[in-house]
């Protein structure tokens, strides 16, 4: 089990940036997700920790130990594919052994790891299957594994479970999160799924546009996001966003939309009168009240109901927001309701699109 | 095989968080050019350098038996050549080979493919057993061919003269009408398993679902064939085409097994003739000039097809 | 509507019958002639089948004849240039699959290039560079000459098949512990290897088949090719259609042997082939 630094990590393809000074310390058996939309540069710096990728500048350690000039072998490290990478003229056995085989291993010994690995991913009875035999979920198991036999200083994942099927991916996401409380195993998880990213990690980086975003506990960057980036990806459905200009009077201040609806602030904003902010509320957190109720009406556009509750379209004025409720309460599409949005639970953003500190 | 190591991405050397020692990143950058050293020191010195070489020959007279030749003559070879009437019939040969050999080849062709698109018991042994004549080589098609025209061995004159087609059981080869037919028929034998392999590749490719699609909207199968199959084929089909068109038209071994360009010339392609100026007179520089001619017809009509492509797309 | 359907299968089914007729007759023929004895053979000219079958056309050819020598110098050129030709195509095709390097667009141009241009047109060049260096009439002239002819279209082909591994592998492998080397062999190469054996296949049915090279380079007994042989045994012989024929088959019999091996990649080779070259 090892540390990892990176320190101010960029990559360039020709004079295209990838990665513009990555910053990041994962401590010994921590589970580090990082999640962004497909092109963020999550899965070059996970190759460029594997040893697969040229560091154009910066540094990688592991352990202390400075690994830019290493070969992939060298690092002693694991990594489980997107595509799993299985090798199509081995066993399984023999695909979980190879790297044991090519550390010269005695072979009693190897029989004995593989047959733990095996017993503990239930892949007994499928060792002489070629993976080619094997069905989505199995061939998942051996390439998890292929990397635990090794015990090696850290496990990559790179979009493991992107390749299964919904009911699969929650499946195994468990038995990942399992493995790792067993193991303890320094582990960086790439993925552009934040369920995934909420789910398994013990620190979520959230990356766009080849940088770092925000770094925290999953809670964290669900409560408190740093930016309009990381409120609108985390989260799902997504977070609603009313983008106005800010009006102070006396101690209340409120946001007036472009159609002339004003919302209410929070009490104290750092914000000045004539500035352009954007409220952001979660549709869990939007109060529907009746429509005669409440201060703010809007129209429902459609229902969907998800069994577990019930997700409105709902607009106001021009703007189209959404709004989840437990509430299996009679609604009907096109009708008017009374929406709130609690002080509580309302996320500002500047200009800029960072937040703005709640008191 | 010799591989060394380094990483099969692209380095952007040269940057300061690259600290490879010079040695392993100069065998880095250097690992594709070794790869494909052999190969292209190969095409270099016995393909483009006798290309070169060939091209110059042209203006040279170069007589293998005659020792004193070797001399520059300028373009004294194009002016025989225009004047040579050997070299038209030739050339008038050639479209006739080229034309009719290709679009058989590409009718039958086109048809075998379509009969072995559809599953059918045994499929797999039927088409390695129709497929077998493109494994022929080609020297033993020609001699084979020669031998079923012939006579005295070959059935093929009696049944025809049996079926009341032919006068009398002769050896079309020897006849200066029907000779080129020969050759033409060998080459259509033994072409037809090249075009059908790729078409039947091209067909395999064509989602099923379109066909159930076209169905359901009421398309009948001569309505399915017009509208989804040929449009998918198209491209394989003016690819495949083109260029088989060159490939024949340069391909003189059946011509030259056969019949040797007899009788009176009557099957004497380009590509042939040069050949026999090459192989029987030893004049390589007439030859070498022939050669820049053909040379020069094939240039031009692939780019009478590019035009015609570019034509064609614009025109969309 | 059924007997319509009938009809149809009925049809198809005699098309296909045409077709392995066609096909299978010429080579049927040349089998029939090859066994028949010599005093059968004008007066059972047109029966499908003789009435007494013999060997004694092979076993002259095989006594009494050059053709060993031919089959065998033959077998030497196509099975050296096949392997070489394998081996420079596996390198080229690797280096084209997998890395990105400046002149690799010349590379790939200049390969095409020699796909298009007609292979006649080298005939005396190649005669006159050959001879002063005492490679005419040598069975490594012919290796050299077969083997450069064959390695553009072999490595576009190599290329395709290094082309349909994915990448990941030799990753994994890489971080398993391998290097690249052993990546290469362990991992990459058993992958590849349908695609060897088709390279092989390919190139030695090429070799074994060329004519007019053969002939131009090539003249006397000793160091000519198969193809050669039988040209000049027609020219001499005409008369023997029987020994003719035998040594025809004899010809024909390792390229049928490596058509059955290369079979099933036919399609995919010759589909790059059509595509690239």
């Amino acid at each position: 089990m090892a540390s990892i630094d990176i320190s101010n990590i960029q990559k360039s393809y020709g004079i295209m940036p990838v990665l513009q000074g990555i910053d990041l310390e994962i401590q010994d058996g921590e589970f580090v997700v990082l999640v962004g939309p497909s092109g963020c540069g999550k899965s070059t710096l996970l190759r460029m920790i594997a040893g697969l990728e040229h560091v154009t500048d910066g540094e990688i350690r592991i352990d202390g130990r400075r690994v830019n000039e290493l070969a992939p072998k060298d690092r002693d490290i694991a990594m489980v594919f997107q595509s799993y990478a299985l090798y199509p003229h081995m066993s399984v056995a023999k695909n979980m052994s190879y790297s044991l085989r090519l550390r010269k291993v005695a072979s009693d010994k190897i029989a004995t790891i593989i047959a733990g690995a095996a017993t503990k991913l239930g892949l007994g009875p499928l060792m002489e299957r070629r993976p080619k035999a094997l069905s989505g979920g199995q061939r998942q198991r051996v390439a998890m594994g292929r990397a635990i036999v090794r015990e090696p200083k850290a496990f990559l994942f790179d979009e493991p479970l992107s390749n299964l099927d919904a009911r699969l991916r929650e499946q195994m996401r468990a038995e990942i999160k399992k493995l790792h409380k067993d193991l303890g195993a320094t582990s960086i998880y790439v993925t552009h799924d934040q369920i995934e990213a909420m789910t398994l990690a013990d620190r979520i980086v959230a990356m766009h546009g080849g940088s770092i975003q925000q770094v925290g506990r999953p809670l964290d960057l669900y409560d408190r996001p740093a930016n309009l980036f990381v409120a609108g990806f985390i989260g799902s459905p997504g977070m609603n966003f009313f983008e106005g200009r800010v009006s102070v009077v006396g101690e209340r201040s409120s946001l007036t939309l472009a159609d002339g609806i004003v919302l209410p602030l929070p009490a104290a904003t750092a914000l000045q009168s004539g500035e352009r902010a954007t409220l952001g509320i979660r549709p869990e957190h939007v109060v529907l009240e009746p429509a005669a109720a409440g201060d703010i009406r809007a129209r429902i556009d459609l229902i969907e109901p998800t069994g577990f509750g019930m997700i409105l379209h709902l607009t106001l004025g021009t703007v189209s927001f959404k709004a989840f409720t437990l509430n299996r309460a009679y609604l009907q599409a096109g009708g008017d309701i009374g929406v709130r949005f609690p002080a509580e639970h309302s996320h500002l953003f500047d200009k800029d699109g960072q937040a703005l500190n709640r008191p | 095989m010799a591989l060394h190591a380094g990483g099969p991405d692209t380095y952007q050397g040269g940057h300061h968080g690259d600290r490879r020692p010079f040695r392993q990143r100069l065998a880095d950058a250097s690992a594709p050019y070794l790869y494909s050293a052999p190969a292209l020191i190969l095409i270099v010195t016995v393909m483009l350098v006798p290309l070169i070489l060939g091209i110059s020959y042209a203006f040279r007279d170069i007589q293998l038996l005659n020792p004193f030749s070797g001399g520059f003559i300028g373009l004294e070879h194009f002016k025989t050549l225009s004047q040579d009437q050997n070299f038209y019939r030739a050339f008038r040969n050639t479209l006739w080979w080229t034309g009719a050999s290709v679009s058989l080849q590409f009718v039958f062709g086109l048809i075998l493919a379509l009969l072995l698109d559809k599953p059918f018991w045994g499929r797999a042994i039927v088409q390695a057993l129709v497929f077998l004549p493109w494994a022929v080589p080609s020297f033993l098609a020609g001699l084979n061919w020669a031998w079923l025209f012939n006579p005295v061995v070959g059935p093929l004159p009696h049944w025809l003269f049996a079926m009341g087609i032919m006068a009398e059981p002769t050896n079309i080869l020897s006849d200066p009408q029907l000779a080129m037919w020969g050759p033409i028929i060998a080459n259509v034998w033994w072409g037809i398993p090249f075009f059908a392999i790729t078409l039947l590749a091209a067909l395999q490719a064509i989602p099923r679902d379109l066909y159930e699609a076209a169905s359901i909207d009421g398309a009948g199968p001569v309505r399915r064939f017009l509208s989804i199959t040929l449009p998918f084929l198209a491209p394989t089909i003016a690819i495949t085409v083109l260029l088989r068109t060159v490939w024949v038209s340069n391909f003189a071994d059946l011509i030259i097994v056969m019949t040797n360009g007899g009788p009176a010339d009557r099957t004497q392609i380009v590509a042939s003739y040069i050949f026999t100026q090459a192989f029987k007179r030893l004049d390589f520089g007439y030859a070498s000039a022939i050669a820049l001619v053909l040379l020069g017809l094939l240039i031009v009509y692939s780019m009478l097809i590019v035009v015609l492509r570019q034509w064609l797309l614009n025109k969309d | 509507m059924t007997a319509k359907r009938i009809f149809g299968i009925l049809a198809h089914r005699l098309a296909i019958l045409g077709y392995l007729v066609f096909a299978l007759f010429p080579l049927y023929w040349l089998v029939k002639v090859s066994v028949t004895p010599n005093k059968l053979l004008y007066s059972e000219g047109v029966r499908l089948w003789p009435s007494r079958m013999s060997l004694e056309h092979f076993a002259f050819v095989l006594k009494h004849s050059d053709f060993p020598i031919f089959f065998k110098n033959s077998l030497i050129v196509s099975g050296s240039t096949a392997i070489i030709v394998t081996v420079f195509a596996s390198t080229a095709g690797y280096a084209l699959s997998r890395f990105n390097f400046r002149g690799k667009y010349w590379i790939v141009a200049l390969m095409l290039l020699t796909q298009m241009f007609p292979l006649v047109m080298l005939v005396a060049p190649i005669f006159k560079i050959l001879s002063p260096l005492g490679l005419t009439n040598s069975l490594t002239g012919l290796v050299i000459v077969y083997t450069a002819f064959n390695v553009p279209f072999a490595t576009f082909l190599m290329q395709s098949f290094f082309d349909g591994i994915p990448k990941d592998l030799e990753e994994a492998a890489m971080i398993d512990g391998a290097t690249q080397f052993v990546a290469f062999r362990q991992i990459i190469l058993p992958l590849t290897l349908p695609g060897i054996a088709a390279t092989l296949g390919f190139v030695f049915t090429a070799a074994w088949s060329e004519l007019l090279f053969s002939l131009m380079l090539i003249s006397g007994n000793q160091a000519a090719t198969f193809p050669v042989g039988l040209l000049s045994f027609v020219s001499k012989f005409s008369v023997d259609f029987g020994q003719m024929m035998a040594a025809g088959v004899m010809a024909l019999v390792p390229a049928c042997l490596f058509f059955l091996l290369i079979q099933r990649y036919l399609v995919q080779g010759l589909t790059a082939g059509a595509v690239k070259g």
